[in-house]
């Protein structure tokens, strides 16, 4: 991949893409979550998923490192194509990220053993380095200074950026963030926005599940609407939110945008 | 000429009050004496507690002999612990030997030792020390207590018994169950449908029948089933029945501690790319078996005190040797004495393990911890 087109205009096209999602078909028992999605994503691209709650958005993203199983279609992670094997699986999982509603840390370890356990499983790092780097990643996410306590004595915006420097400690790919404000008070909302912001203009692939339509305006390369299991509209933000097409769109915007 | 006089010329400042809401005094203020109808309650529970007390206190210590070798010694009318001294030997070690019953306190030595380090949390190496307790002792202690090698006389498991038996059926029972509980439960959590089938046949199979059943059936039923020239051990297999039985019960505790953790935790392992044994050592299990540490404990004393049913298939531990005591001529009608001072043992044991358990629910505490 050529590095002009990566950093300005970010074309997707033009690159060998990171995710490649073909005709994906996903049920829960008869109720069909997912149909026929076709998503790619370049290298570099941020891209958010909106939609009415049940659309099928977080499942969607949860499909990408295989914490949901798929029934039909295809999902091409880095050039890893998916398959039942769990090796393979945890091949690609090594090259995702995933920040979660609810955080999700390890409560009975401390803010630097979440950062250090996968590296030190997975990687095989020594303890030393592995620390190393989870405290590059904590100063990043400006918390290096709580690394020795424990999930429960942080605040929901402090826990959710451990949890985003936990998953940047395995310097992955791509970065699934799964709601990451959503379980947050309103004061807290903006410290983690700023870092999935700084994160965003360092070049990171990310899919986003997010309400936050101010985040979406601001690093979004693309938006993506979905409605009962269906990608129902995709395009950059500047054209989502003042040309929604689709009808469905319109109506979603103007319950979240219209106050 | 005033500023080296023998006497002060200013005031000394007032000393504090004697704090009266600490010690003893203050303690009894506070919570017995404040107000005046606790105190008329606590005067009547108290006299209450004192009637009801006191004649077992006489009865135990104050007209109890203590001294002495022979019943002639028992003069008073209070118990006679002369009986439990004349024969504390036996109810330590059982029948086993005289000449090799250092052995025996080699192994208690050792095992005390060894739980000390392991509870105590300030010592060091506790991986090491946790490896060889695991898997260096079990060889050690079987070679001592049982003997057979390096010039040490053998002795059979049939001439063990008392305190020392007890305490090798309660620690291989705790030692096993526990990793076997837990397999136990991960395998009734499977999606594997044959580990599924097998945890939950085993589980519910174990835990329906009575420990009495399991005893006799490994004591009695067994060898008919087996040819008649493998011999088992008959300790060994009570041991192996108890260990399965307790496994059973310790599994459904697990499971509980199991199901308590949330999915979030499950998922946040697999998304840094853990492996299912990663996840569930490193993530799960420190937290579900944290969570049912009572329930863990709970059976462990259960565990405990339920060695003592061995003596249905004619193994003597603690209580059986001390019941075997009232049989003889010498010492005929103690029973008293002692049913109350095995009663005290197992208590001592099990109370133990129960102040060790809440410390230790208090220490793991990370959720407030600050």
């Amino acid at each position: 991949m050529n590095e002009a087109t990566a950093s300005d205009t970010r074309n997707v096209d033009d690159a060998k893409p990171m995710i490649e999602i073909e005709r994906l078909n996903k049920w829960y028992g008869d109720f069909h979550v997912l149909r026929d999605i076709d998503l790619t994503v370049a290298k570099g691209e941020r891209i958010v998923i909106c939609g009415p709650s049940g659309s099928g958005k977080s499942t969607l993203i949860r499909c990408i490192n295989h914490l949901e199983a798929h029934q039909q279609g295809a999902i091409t992670v880095n050039g890893i194509e998916m398959t039942r094997d769990i090796k393979r699986i945890e091949q690609i999982r090594r090259n995702v990220g995933m920040v979660f509603q609810h955080f999700n840390l390890f409560p009975h370890l401390t803010v630097l053993e979440n950062c250090c356990l996968s590296q030190i499983w997975v990687q095989k790092k020594p303890r030393a380095e592995a620390e190393k780097t989870a405290f590059e990643y904590l100063e990043r996410v400006q918390i290096a200074d709580q690394a020795r306590k424990y999930p429960g004595q942080l605040s929901g915006g402090q826990q959710q950026r451990v949890a985003i420097a936990r998953a940047l400690c395995m310097r992955p790919e791509v970065m699934l963030f799964d709601e990451p404000t959503s379980a947050l008070d309103p004061e807290m909302i903006k410290e983690v926005l700023d870092v999935m912001i700084e994160l965003a203009h360092e070049g990171m692939t990310m899919l986003c599940v997010t309400h936050e339509m101010g985040f979406a305006k601001t690093v979004a390369d693309r938006v993506i609407f979905m409605d009962q299991g269906q990608i129902i509209e995709q395009a950059p933000p500047s054209a989502f939110f003042n040309n929604p097409r689709s009808e469905r769109t319109k109506l979603f915007l103007s319950q979240i945008l219209g106050h | 000429m005033n500023d080296q006089s023998a006497y002060r010329t200013e005031m000394l400042p007032p000393r504090q009050a004697p704090d009266q809401r600490r010690g003893i005094g203050g303690w009894l203020r506070a919570n017995l004496f404040n107000g005046p109808i606790n105190s008329v309650v606590s005067v009547v529970v108290i006299t209450f507690l004192a009637w009801c007390l006191w004649p077992f206190l006489k009865w135990t210590l104050f007209d109890a002999d203590f001294l002495g070798s022979t019943r002639a010694d028992c003069t008073g009318d209070g118990a006679c612990w002369v009986f439990i001294s004349a024969r504390f030997e036996s109810i330590v070690y059982g029948f086993y030997p005289e000449a090799a019953r250092w052995r025996v306190d080699i192994v208690f030595a050792m095992m005390a030792a060894l739980v000390a380090w392991l509870a105590i949390p300030r010592l060091p190496y506790k991986r090491w020390v946790g490896l060889f307790a695991l898997v260096g002792f079990p060889v050690v202690a079987w070679i001592l207590l049982s003997g057979g090698y390096f010039g040490l006389e053998y002795v059979p498991t049939r001439a063990w018994g008392g305190l020392m038996l007890t305490l090798v059926i309660a620690t291989v029972g705790i030692v096993g169950s526990l990793p076997l509980g837990v397999l136990l439960a991960l395998g009734r959590r499977s999606k594997m449908p044959f580990v599924k089938a097998v945890s939950v046949i085993f589980i519910e199979f174990w835990r329906g029948v009575p420990l009495i059943t399991v005893l006799f059936m490994a004591s009695v039923m067994l060898p008919l089933f087996v040819p008649g020239n493998v011999e088992f051990d008959k300790l060994l297999r009570a041991l192996i029945g108890i260990m399965f039985f307790w496994s059973a019960y310790m599994a459904e505790v697990i499971r509980g501690g199991l199901q308590a953790i949330g999915k979030g935790q499950n998922e946040a392992g697999q998304a840094l790319g853990l492996g299912y044994w990663q996840r569930t050592g490193l993530i799960i299990l420190p937290q579900a078996l944290k969570l049912v540490i009572p329930g863990i404990v709970n059976t462990f004393i259960a565990l405990f005190k339920d060695t003592s049913l061995v003596l249905i298939i004619g193994l003597f531990d603690l209580l059986a040797i001390i019941r075997a005591g009232l049989t003889d001529a010498n010492w005929l009608g103690f029973s008293t004495e002692g049913y109350v001072f095995a009663a005290l043992m197992f208590w001592v044991f099990c109370f133990a393990m129960s102040r060790y358990s809440q410390y230790i629910e208090r220490r793991l505490n990370t959720s407030y911890r600050t």
